[in-house]
């Protein structure tokens, strides 16, 4: 090991003495080897942690039914959830614009979300509002994908509502359903 | 005038101490290090970016994976408080080491009329053995309702906490599960829950 001599060498002739050996032990990779642990166990233990995203349902009394909130349909974004990771989105009343039908990513329903927000805010002056439908084809990761777009995107109010018979058939006419 | 002789110093430090420290922080970790869950069906849970952590305490996590739940409470006692009034619902007596069979385990997808066979059963057993899910349809009275309304009672007697749910879903499990699950949710007036996603790596 790195260790300089440091015996003095006196080297003139004299009695043979024998050597005494040092009872040190060298502990540098003893300890190397413990960091190393540490470290991993560190790492380890806080990853681990799952992370929980936050969801709130809109109150689902089934002995109030007139009590659902009305939106203004000029700001509302509807997405429907269709099959192969894609989604249908339209602004206002269903039939009146014409639905884009998108995949999830940077370029395209995030970019989608952003251009709305910003159109709405300039025609409305208020928030966009967004309805999120996912329909029986969709998977559970389409739904955390859209729900995670929504914290990307900084959506504040948003909601997830069973799709109703119109809006399936018109996925299917898309083809995603 | 003689030669002021310095002594050469050794390069070697004494390791001792700082070997006694890390294998102390060493011990420390693994002592704390929680044994990895094993959840009785494949999850792989979604991505997402955001980077709340899960609490620790008074968390009830519905597994959802293959069609099937399962149910996951933390700590022991509301496991047995939540055991003993499932237990009174369903007219099933469990003994204390029954109790404690139970307290031990993670999350668990039997149902009540089979809970008794499930937890005499070995542990080598137990992992082998496929558990078909609690039972869950959309009706006011299903297993699943009743297993999160007691384990929410036992908390809140025990801890006198509200209990949180959980829900950790495999990313490819078709929504209909995903809806049942949060539908008997809403049913007993659960408005807020988790969804435990994985963290995306940044894009």
């Amino acid at each position: 090991m790195a260790e300089l001599d440091t015996s003095s060498d006196s080297g003139k002739g004299g009695k043979v003495r024998s050597k005494k050996a040092s009872t040190r032990v060298d502990l540098t990779a003893m300890v190397d080897l413990a960091f190393l642990l540490i470290t991993f166990f560190m790492l380890t233990t806080t990853l681990n942690k799952p992370q929980a995203m936050d969801l709130a349902m809109p109150d689902k009394d089934e002995k109030q039914k007139d009590n659902e909130l009305a939106v203004a349909a000029s700001r509302t974004m509807t997405i429907l959830l269709g099959s192969n990771d894609k989604v249908e989105w339209y602004v206002g009343e269903p039939g009146k614009s014409t639905p884009t039908v998108e995949g999830f990513g940077k370029n395209q329903i995030r970019k989608s979300l952003l251009d709305n927000i910003q159109k709405i805010k300039a025609s409305t002056g208020k928030d966009m509002f967004v309805i999120i439908k996912p329909s029986d084809k969709s998977i559970y990761r389409n739904m955390v994908d859209i729900l995670d777009e929504m914290h990307i995107t900084n959506v504040q109010s948003y909601g997830i509502v069973d799709i109703s018979q119109p809006e399936v058939e018109e996925l299917k006419k898309q083809n995603i359903y | 005038m003689p030669r002021v002789k310095i002594k050469r110093k050794s390069t070697t430090t004494d390791m001792t101490a700082m070997c006694d420290v890390a294998f102390l922080l060493l011990t420390f970790f693994i002592l704390t290090a929680k044994p990895r869950q094993q959840d009785p069906v494949p999850v792989d849970t979604p991505a997402s970016t955001v980077t709340i952590k899960q609490p620790e305490k008074d968390i009830a996590t519905l597994v959802v994976g293959s069609g099937k739940v399962f149910f996951d409470i933390t700590g022991a006692n509301i496991r047995i408080q939540t055991l003993e009034q499932m237990g009174q619902r369903y007219g099933v007596t469990f003994t204390q080491e029954e109790k404690n069979k139970y307290a031990n385990l993670q999350a668990v997808g039997v149902p009540m009329n089979q809970m008794k066979q499930f937890l005499s059963m070995e542990p080598e057993q137990r992992e082998k053995y496929t558990q078909p899910g609690i039972p869950a349809d959309t009706t006011n009275n299903n297993e699943l309702f009743h297993w999160i309304r007691e384990a929410r009672i036992a908390d809140k007697v025990l801890d006198n906490a509200e209990m949180r749910i959980s829900i950790k879903g495999n990313a490819k499990e078709e929504y209909p599960t995903i809806k049942k699950v949060i539908t008997i949710l809403q049913k007993q007036k659960v408005n807020k829950f988790n969804l435990i996603t994985s963290l995306r790596s940044a894009k």
